[in-house]
C-alpha cells in the first residue's frame, strides 16, 4: 500500500498483535471468583508506566473509586488513553501522568481542564499524541477484532492527522485516500458497570460509550461494579452481557462507585462536589487539598462514602430518573 | 430594525445563538449535538417547530427525548426515551456510512473555509493554551453531510489562518475535502454567531455572511471577523428571537438556568 501522508505524532506502543494473542493464550479461561477490593486490584493489577485506559469518563459511569485507588497508591508516569473528565483530570492533578494519547479531557459546561493546561504547557508532560473520538474508539475496535490497523474516514486533511500517528494510504481497492489508525492495546483497563457476577460477566444499563471495545484490547480488565448478582441472573439473559468473564482480571463490588459522576437509572451526577473540584483545580494547592480531603484522606471506598455521607448519597439515588 | 439599536434586547447573547440554532434544526432529521449550546437548540427546537428531531449523542444516545438537559453528552438525559442506547463506534459508524445529516458543533477559532480549532492556542508542541482537544467534533465534520458551528464572534475566534485544525472545514478550499479523501457533498453549512449568521460561497468555498443578528450593522460584522468575509446580496436581517421561543427557553429548557 502506498503509504501518501503520515502523522509526526509519536505511536506510544506500537500495537503487537502475535504478542496479545500469546497474552490472551495464557490468561485464565476458568469460571474462578474474581472479587476483591480496590485495594488489591490495583495494587495487583495498575503499575507505573502501565498504558492504561478508563471508560466512559469523569461524570458518566467512570470508575472513579479504582481511580482514587490509583492515586492514593500513588502509581507514576502512567501513559493514558485519554478521553475523560473528572478523572483524567485528577489523575494530571495528582501528577501521575506521564504521556496521553488524547482526544478530550475537558468539564463540557465547565470548561477546559486546568489540570492537562498546567501539565502540558509547562512541558511536565512532553508525549501529548492528538486523536478524534471515533479513531480512539476504532483503534480499540482493530484491538478487538485481533487486527493492526483498522482505515476510516475521520481526521484526513486536519492537523488532528498531523500531529497523531496515524497513516493516509491509497486504498489498494479504490485508490482513494483512506487513514488507518494502528491498534491500541492497554495493560490495563478500567470499567464500571451496573451489574457483574463473581467471575466477571458484566452488564451495562443504558449507552455503553466505548465499553465493549476497550474490554477487548486490555491485557489486563479490573471492573468495578454498583453490585455483584449471582451467575444465574446474568445467564437467563446472556444477549445482555457486553463483557465476558475471560477478559477480566479483577471484579470489585463498588456501590456509588462512579461518585460524584451518574450512574443511569441507579443515580444522579453530584453537582455540588463537581462544582467544588471544578473550583479547586483552577490551581494546584487547592487540586492538591480536595484530594487530601476526598482521596489520600480516607483509607478506602467505604471511608469515602460514610465522608460524602449517606443522606447526601440516598437524595442522589431519590432523585434518579427510572426511564 | 432601528428600534432594536437604540433599545436594550430583552434577551441575552446566549438565549440569542441558542435560539438562532434551533432554527436551523429541521424536524424529521438526524443531528449529532455536540456539548452545551447545542443541547439547548435541540431541546428548544424539539419543542417548537422539530419535535421529531432525531437527537444523536456521541456516546450512544440516538433519537433522544430531550426532557430535561444534559449536562453531559454521555449523561442519562442524553438518551431519555430515546429509539437506541448504543455506543460511540456505533454512532460515528453510522455517520460515516452517511445517516447523520447535521452536526451541531463549537470550536475556538475558526477560519474563513470553516476549519475549526479546539486543540491548542499557539504552538503544537508549547501550546500557549492547551484546549480539550477534538472529542467528537472532527468526525461529525468529517462524515455528517451538513456541519453547523456555532460560536461567539470576535476577531480572536474569527481568524486567518487557525493554530490548529482540528475539524475539517473546506480545509482551505474547493475541492480539498474531496482530495483529502473526505465524502463529496459533506461539509461546513452554518456558522451561527451573536453578530450573525454565515453561509459559504458555492464556488470559493469561503464564508459568507448571509444574515446580521437583529441590532448589528454589516460594518459591526465585518469589525469583529478577522479576515474578508464575504456578503450576500443582499445581507438579511436574522429576526429576533420571539416572546415564545424565550418563554420556553427559559420555562422549560433552562429553568435552572445552568446555562442562560
Amino acid at each position: 500500500m502506498e503509504v501518501i501522508d503520515s502523522g509526526i505524532g509519536k505511536l506510544i506502543r506500537p500495537p503487537d498483535l502475535n504478542a496479545f494473542r500469546e497474552w490472551n493464550r495464557q490468561k485464565p479461561k476458568g469460571l474462578v471468583d474474581k472479587r476483591m477490593t480496590e485495594a488489591e486490584a490495583v495494587s495487583q493489577f495498575v503499575h507505573d508506566g502501565d498504558y492504561i485506559g478508563t471508560e466512559l469518563y469523569g461524570t458518566v459511569r467512570c470508575p472513579m473509586s479504582l481511580v482514587y485507588e490509583i492515586i492514593r497508591q500513588g502509581k507514576k508516569d502512567l501513559i493514558v488513553a485519554g478521553q475523560g473528565v473528572l478523572e483524567l483530570d485528577m489523575m494530571l492533578a495528582a501528577g501521575l501522568v506521564g504521556a496521553l494519547d488524547l482526544t478530550y479531557i475537558g468539564l463540557e459546561v465547565y470548561g477546559v481542564s486546568n489540570p492537562l493546561r498546567r501539565e502540558v504547557e509547562s512541558g511536565r508532560i512532553e508525549t501529548v499524541v492528538d486523536w478524534s473520538n471515533a479513531a480512539m474508539a476504532w483503534r480499540f475496535k482493530a484491538t478487538a477484532m485481533g487486527v493492526p490497523f483498522i482505515p476510516v474516514r475521520s481526521m484526513l486533511g486536519t492537523d488532528t492527522l498531523k500531529y497523531s500517528a496515524a497513516k493516509v494510504v491509497k486504498d489498494p481497492f479504490t485508490g482513494d485516500p483512506i487513514c488507518l489508525v494502528p491498534a491500541l492495546i492497554l495493560d490495563v483497563g478500567l470499567i464500571h458497570v451496573h451489574r457483574a457476577d463473581k467471575f466477571g460477566n458484566a452488564q451495562i444499563d443504558g449507552i455503553s460509550g466505548f465499553a465493549a471495545e476497550m474490554a477487548r484490547s486490555c491485557k489486563r480488565l479490573v471492573l468495578s461494579t454498583e453490585q455483584i448478582v449471582d451467575s444465574e441472573e446474568l445467564r437467563s439473559h446472556p444477549n445482555r452481557t457486553i463483557i465476558p468473564y475471560f477478559l477480566v482480571d479483577a471484579v470489585v463490588e463498588a456501590p456509588f462507585a462512579s461518585h460524584p459522576g451518574e450512574m443511569c437509572y441507579v443515580y444522579q451526577r453530584d453537582e455540588a462536589l463537581i462544582k467544588d473540584w471544578v473550583k479547586a483545580a483552577e490551581d494546584l494547592a487547592t487540586s492538591r487539598a480536595y484530594l487530601d480531603k476526598y482521596v489520600y484522606g480516607v483509607k478506602n471506598h467505604q471511608e469515602y462514602l460514610d465522608l460524602i455521607g449517606a443522606d447526601r448519597l440516598q437524595s442522589l439515588r431519590q432523585g434518579v430518573n427510572h426511564e | 430594525m432601528n428600534s432594536q439599536v437604540n433599545s436594550t434586547p430583552d434577551y441575552n447573547p446566549s438565549e440569542l445563538l441558542i435560539c438562532t440554532a434551533a432554527r436551523l434544526m429541521v424536524d424529521h432529521t438526524t443531528a449529532v449535538i455536540g456539548t452545551g449550546l447545542p443541547m439547548l437548540a435541540a431541546s428548544l427546537a424539539q419543542k417548537m417547530h422539530a419535535p421529531n428531531l432525531v437527537t444523536i449523542f456521541e456516546f450512544g444516545g440516538i433519537g433522544a427525548i430531550i426532557d430535561q438537559l444534559p449536562t453531559a453528552v454521555g449523561g442519562q438525559r442524553s438518551f431519555h426515551r430515546a429509539v437506541y442506547a448504543a455506543g460511540l463506534s456505533e454512532v460515528f459508524e453510522t455517520a460515516q456510512r452517511g445517516f447523520l445529516e447535521y452536526g451541531f458543533i463549537g470550536g475556538a477559532q475558526i477560519n474563513p473555509y470553516g476549519d475549526l480549532n479546539s486543540t491548542v492556542i499557539g504552538n503544537y508542541a508549547h501550546p500557549k493554551v492547551r484546549l480539550p482537544g477534538s472529542g467528537g467534533a472532527n468526525d461529525a465534520a468529517s462524515h455528517c453531510w451538513r456541519t453547523i458551528a456555532i460560536m461567539n464572534h470576535d476577531r480572536r475566534r474569527f481568524v486567518e489562518q487557525v493554530d490548529f485544525v482540528t475539524t475539517p472545514g473546506f480545509l482551505g478550499g474547493p475541492g480539498r475535502r474531496e482530495a483529502a479523501g473526505l465524502t463529496p457533498g459533506t461539509g461546513p453549512y452554518r456558522v451561527v454567531s451573536n453578530l450573525g449568521i454565515m453561509g459559504y460561497h458555492h464556488e470559493s468555498k469561503r464564508m459568507m455572511l448571509l444574515a446580521t443578528q437583529p441590532g448589528v450593522s454589516v460594518a459591526q460584522v465585518l469589525e469583529n471577523t478577522g479576515f474578508e468575509l464575504l456578503l450576500a446580496e443582499p445581507v438579511e436581517e436574522n429576526p429576533p428571537p420571539t416572546q415564545e421561543e424565550l418563554r420556553i427557553l427559559r420555562d422549560e429548557v433552562d429553568k435552572d438556568r445552568l446555562y442562560i
